[in-house]
């Protein structure tokens, strides 16, 4: 047995279990999902450094392994994913204690902490994309899981089919990559030496799947419609799993990355960077608001990727886990007191919810960035590393991430202030009540991280474990917390709602008259002219054979003249041919 | 172990004829039974070797080769390895609990031990063509297969039976015309209907060898089915009882892609090379048409049925790569498409029995009154899908690696076509599964719980789709060193 298998293996045995009991078995569900997911945190710091395998499946020429691979990166991120994962655990017990499809819900999410942590440790691209693809059918059976949504079940059929458009390069890209190495082993595959052209079609090709999973621009339209699922998946999603995968197998697989591949992937994350923080100003409902944000902090991560720093990546994926998993937990608080997601619904509630209050003011100072919290220290290795890039990637890249980062600081400040001020400030519309202990506690903890997670840069452990510079804080840092507080006043004055905003852009609507619309035309074309044309001729042909038959039947039943006469005629013919011939 | 050959056949042939002549109960046990014994029978043929000796690219574990018909020459010539072993053991699974089902629920108009006979011999017929070494036998086998299914569809199917049945008879028999003509162009050229002696080609023109490629090919692309020769499987689908559609899907279909493997292939391989870029390109045309048709379909078992066409695009497809790697794909997508398929029609026929419609607009809510059968069937989708992990993954992912690793133009533009198509079906699924299962309840479903009957024929097909897809090992382990000999022989 490989040990580092041992961490997807539990949460999976916790799911096969969680699937087969009775929908009345809410306590047993409840303690295999808590183990399920408290087993696979337990497990992750004492993990070794390795890289072992065994063979899975020869397939012509080619290799499978089955094994694991676990660096300092990958126990960190490990780490993570089980502290937010027995979050929302411990979480939804109470969030969903009138849901009588809680056995199911919660093996489901032990599943997606099993396919997360599969893609953590994956020593084989195979393996990988198991673990990448089961992630995106959970996400859909968790998206779907409310049946109060009308909406619930086309936000689920969305974030799959979007995601698993863009795995369709994914596939290719892993496919390029095993071919040309004869191996599917992520170490066989970095070890390979593959041409320039080869190393960019297959790094572009899987960024189209990263595009996909981690909602980066043109593929982040599922995102925010993926709202419709239980505020504890949201966590789930936009902190530590699905989401932060895409992030994470770029670090894994780095070095096959080409200038080229980079390049676009910084164009990708400027404009979602700032796509998603433009759009976060201008929604009234809450968890939007969060969903946007997440679509922009992924953007900030992406950048970091395309400059050259993987380290600054990491580390903004482990701190955005802490803060994100905070503010969509205690967004959860707030909905369950006032039973709407909308902002104009809210107000005043700080006096109502005070441990909420408090969480989710540190999560959206640490989404702004504001100084000490987590945020700041790794948006600020970002900000950095753009100001000095030194990856493959050519150098207007990193002015053009620097200045996105930048103006997204300003933009993120903005619409944290606005949502702190809508839920919290403000004359009251509503009356709160603290959340039940379960829901509260974990909100508490992770306040915790999000605070001060940052300022493990001061710590050269950790700042070995992910490659990070140590912290040099000169006069340009002045320059982000400007633009912070300049931010922020504008956004807790109000700004008023633009609509390109509020719709996104349209994306939504061109994505669905430029592919939805056309292929759906497309597919009823096709069954008509499948139908009408190919079994028309199989058809007609039997009707055809029918008629003829029928004719010919008739024929032979003519009265006496008639066949006289053409028996006669046939016996000339036939002479004439005879003396012809 | 040369007797367990004969007995594999022996077996369900007499438990049909006990079956046809005891009265309704007691033959029904007594089918069921054989078809237990020759699902018991077919596990002991696997033998973990590979004889690197021979001259033949085919090397069977076991052999029977006795005379048959000495005055034309015809031998009795069995034998097993494998590629066919895991077909095999598919078919007398399916063939099991398909007569174990009919125990459960009696059939209008009845006659429920005509039924598990006809099944026999419908298993028989399946064995044979998997187990056949001789070009006539697997003619023959292959055509005792046609009437006894005729007969389930125009006994036992849905309302427009008799129109479904003779389509699939008279499409299939003029497959089977050409398939005659075919295994007769290469018996007398080649002076032997030896399938261990013919493949690779042996002393076959090139000419001949193209001649018969086509006529093979075409006659197994009906089987199959291959676009655009498909059209009589959605009514078959359609009209058929479950049993008959799990059959049908199951491991009827495979006889015309193992055909296509074993005999077209094998015996033919220059006019396979010939043929190989257009095969690739109808296989790619069906996953994209088969995709597309559902997801513009409205009735549930025809839905079913088109998936089938897209499916058997990608074995069509890794077949047609002509690589190792393509062909094993195409066996484990076989296999897969086998085990998924067998376990959606047998949903589909519980949800239309329960529902008394198929049509998807008026089914929804599956979930709120049956969430088992909602669970499951999600399961069954998402096995088909492709889901990596499941069985259906590596059939589809490894046809499209296959085609990436021919190389060229044609060959990447088609993988990426196929990877297209892999997301279109994702498409259909969520589909149907959003049709069927979400939303609002509509109508009652009679009974919303599942039988104990229906949960035991299902278990062993969702407890497969799982392993094969963890360890898919199982099924390639044993086929790698016979696949490899026959891409060698195809290739020199």
């Amino acid at each position: 047995m490989i040990p580092g298998v041992l961490l997807p293996a539990v949460p999976f045995a916790a799911a096969l279990v969680g699937l087969l009991l009775p929908l009345r078995a809410r306590r047993a569900a409840a303690t295999v999902a808590v183990i399920g997911a408290g087993g696979a945190l337990a497990i992750a710091p004492f993990l070794n450094k390795s890289d072992e395998s065994q063979r899975w499946l020869d397939i012509g020429d080619l290799t499978v392994t089955f094994g694991a691979r676990v660096d300092q990166p990958a126990i960190l991120v490990a780490v993570a994913v089980g502290v937010v994962a027995l979050a929302v655990q411990v979480y939804s017990i109470a969030y969903l204690a009138g849901d009588d499809r809680y056995p199911p819900y919660a093996a489901q999410v032990s599943l997606f902490t099993a396919a997360m942590l599969l893609v953590v440790v994956a020593g084989d691209l195979i393996m990988l994309l198991v673990g990448w693809e089961v992630m995106g059918i959970c996400s859909y059976l968790l998206i779907g899981h409310d049946r109060r949504l009308p909406e619930a079940p086309a936000a689920a059929v969305k974030a799959f089919i979007v995601t698993r458009v863009g795995d369709v390069g994914f596939l290719l890209g892993i496919a390029v990559l095993g071919i040309g190495a004869g191996t599917f082993r992520i170490a066989g595959v970095l070890a390979h030496d593959y041409s320039a052209t080869t190393l960019t079609v297959a790094g572009l090709l899987l960024l189209a799947g990263v595009a996909g999973k981690s909602a980066q621009f043109p593929l982040h339209t599922w995102l925010p419609d993926a709202m419709a699922g239980p505020t504890p998946i949201s966590a789930l999603i936009h902190a530590a799993t699905m989401v932060a995968a895409g992030i994470y197998v770029v670090t894994r697989l780095y070095p096959l990355f080409t200038g080229t591949a980079l390049a676009v992937l910084g164009v990708m994350a400027a404009i979602t960077l700032l796509l998603g923080a433009l759009a976060a100003t201008a929604q009234d409902d809450i968890k939007r608001v969060l969903a946007w944000s997440t679509v922009s902090q992924i953007g900030y991560m992406a950048g970091a990727l395309a400059v050259g720093s993987t380290s600054a990546a990491l580390f903004h994926l482990l701190t955005h886990a802490a803060f994100k998993a905070l503010l969509f937990l205690a967004a959860g608080c707030v909905i369950h007191a006032v039973g709407s997601t909308l902002m104009s619904r809210m107000g005043g509630l700080r006096r109502d919810m005070p441990v909420t209050f408090w969480s989710f003011a540190i999560g959206l100072g640490a989404l702004a960035g504001l100084p000490p919290l987590a945020g700041f220290w790794s948006k600020e290795s970002i900000v950095v590393a753009a100001h000095h890039p030194h990856g493959p990637a050519p150098e207007w890249v990193g002015w053009l991430v620097w200045l996105a980062a930048l103006a997204g600081i300003a933009i993120t400040a903005l619409y944290a202030a606005r949502l702190l001020r809508g839920v919290f400030f403000g004359p009251a519309n509503a009356h709160g009540h603290e959340a039940p202990p379960l829901m509260r506690w974990p909100i508490a903890l992770l306040a915790v991280p999000s605070a001060l997670l940052g300022l493990a840069v001061f710590w050269p452990a950790f700042r070995e474990a992910i490659g990070l510079e140590e912290a040099s804080i000169d006069a340009w840092a002045l320059l982000p917390v400007a633009l912070l507080a300049a931010g922020a006043v504008v956004g807790w004055r109000g700004v008023p709602t633009v609509p390109a905003f509020a719709r996104a852009f349209w994306l939504d609507e061109v994505q669905h008259l430029l592919l939805v619309r056309p292929v759906r035309s497309l597919a009823h074309g096709i069954r008509l002219a499948d139908e009408a044309g190919v079994d028309g001729a199989v058809e007609g042909t039997g009707r055809l054979a029918v008629g003829l038959g029928r004719r010919l039947a008739t024929a032979h039943r003519s009265g006496l003249p008639r066949a006289a006469t053409a028996v006669l005629a046939a016996a000339v013919l036939l002479a004439a041919l005879g003396v012809i011939l | 172990m040369r007797w367990l050959l004969v007995a594999l056949l022996a077996v369900p042939a007499a438990g049909a004829l006990l079956a046809a002549f005891l009265p309704t109960k007691a033959g029904q046990v007594a089918g069921t039974v054989a078809a237990a014994a020759a699902l018991g029978l077919s596990l002991p043929l696997y033998k973990d070797s590979w004889f690197s000796y021979g001259s033949s690219a085919v090397r069977p574990w076991h052999e029977v080769d006795l005379s048959w018909v000495p005055g034309l020459d015809l031998r009795f010539h069995l034998g097993v390895d494998g590629v066919s072993y895991p077909l095999v053991v598919l078919t007398a699974l399916l063939t099991l609990l398909c007569c174990a089902f009919t125990l459960w629920r009696a059939l209008a108009p009845g006659r429920g031990h005509t039924l598990v006979a006809l099944l026999l011999v419908i298993e028989v017929g399946i064995l044979g063509t998997f187990l056949a070494l001789d070009l006539v036998l697997f003619f023959v086998f292959f055509e005792v297969v046609l009437l006894p299914m005729y007969a389930v569809i125009a006994v036992w199917g849905g309302d427009d039976r008799a129109h479904a049945a003779r389509k699939f008879v008279l499409y299939t028999l003029f497959g089977s015309v050409l398939l005659l003509v075919g295994v007769f162009t290469v018996v007398v050229s080649a002076g032997t209907a030896d399938i261990v002696a013919l493949t690779g080609g042996g002393e076959l023109s090139r000419g001949t060898q193209i001649a018969a490629f086509v006529l093979l090919a075409i006659a197994f692309a009906v089987k199959s089915p291959l676009w655009p020769l498909h059209t009589w499987l959605p009514d078959a689908h359609t009209q058929a009882p479950t049993v008959g559609s799990v059959i049908l899907a199951g491991v009827l279909l495979k006889m015309g892609t193992y055909g296509l493997i074993r005999v077209a292939v094998g015996v033919a391989p220059e006019g396979a090379r010939w043929a190989a870029p257009a095969l690739g390109i109808l296989a790619v045309a069906a996953i994209v048409v088969g995709s597309l048709v559902c997801l513009a379909q409205t009735e549930l078992k025809r839905l079913i049925a088109y998936s089938s066409v897209g499916h058997m695009g990608f074995v069509l497809l890794g077949i047609a790569t002509l690589t190792t790697t393509g062909i094993q794909a195409a066996l484990i997508g076989n296999v897969a498409h086998g085990v998924i398929t067998g376990l959606l029609f047998f949903l589909a026929g519980a949800i239309k029995e329960r529902a008394h419609t198929g049509e998807l607009a008026q089914l929804g809510g599956l979930r709120e009154q049956s969430p088992w059968l909602a669970g499951i069937l999600a399961f069954a989708a998402i096995a088909s899908l492709g889901l990596p992990g499941l069985a259906g993954f590596w059939g589809e992912a490894f046809a499209v690696v296959a085609s990436l690793d021919r190389g060229g133009p044609l060959w990447t533009t088609l993988a990426a076509v196929a990877a297209v198509g892999g997301a279109l079906t994702a498409a259909y699924f969520l589909r149907l599964l959003r049709r069927v299962t979400h939303g609002p309840a509509a109508g009652a479903l009679d009974p919303p719980g599942l039988a104990r009957a229906e949960v035991a024929a299902w278990a062993p097909l969702v407890l497969l789709a799982l392993v094969v897809g963890l360890l898919p090992a199982l099924v390639l382990g044993m086929a790698g060193d016979p696949v490899g000999a026959l891409v060698e022989a195809v290739r020199s």
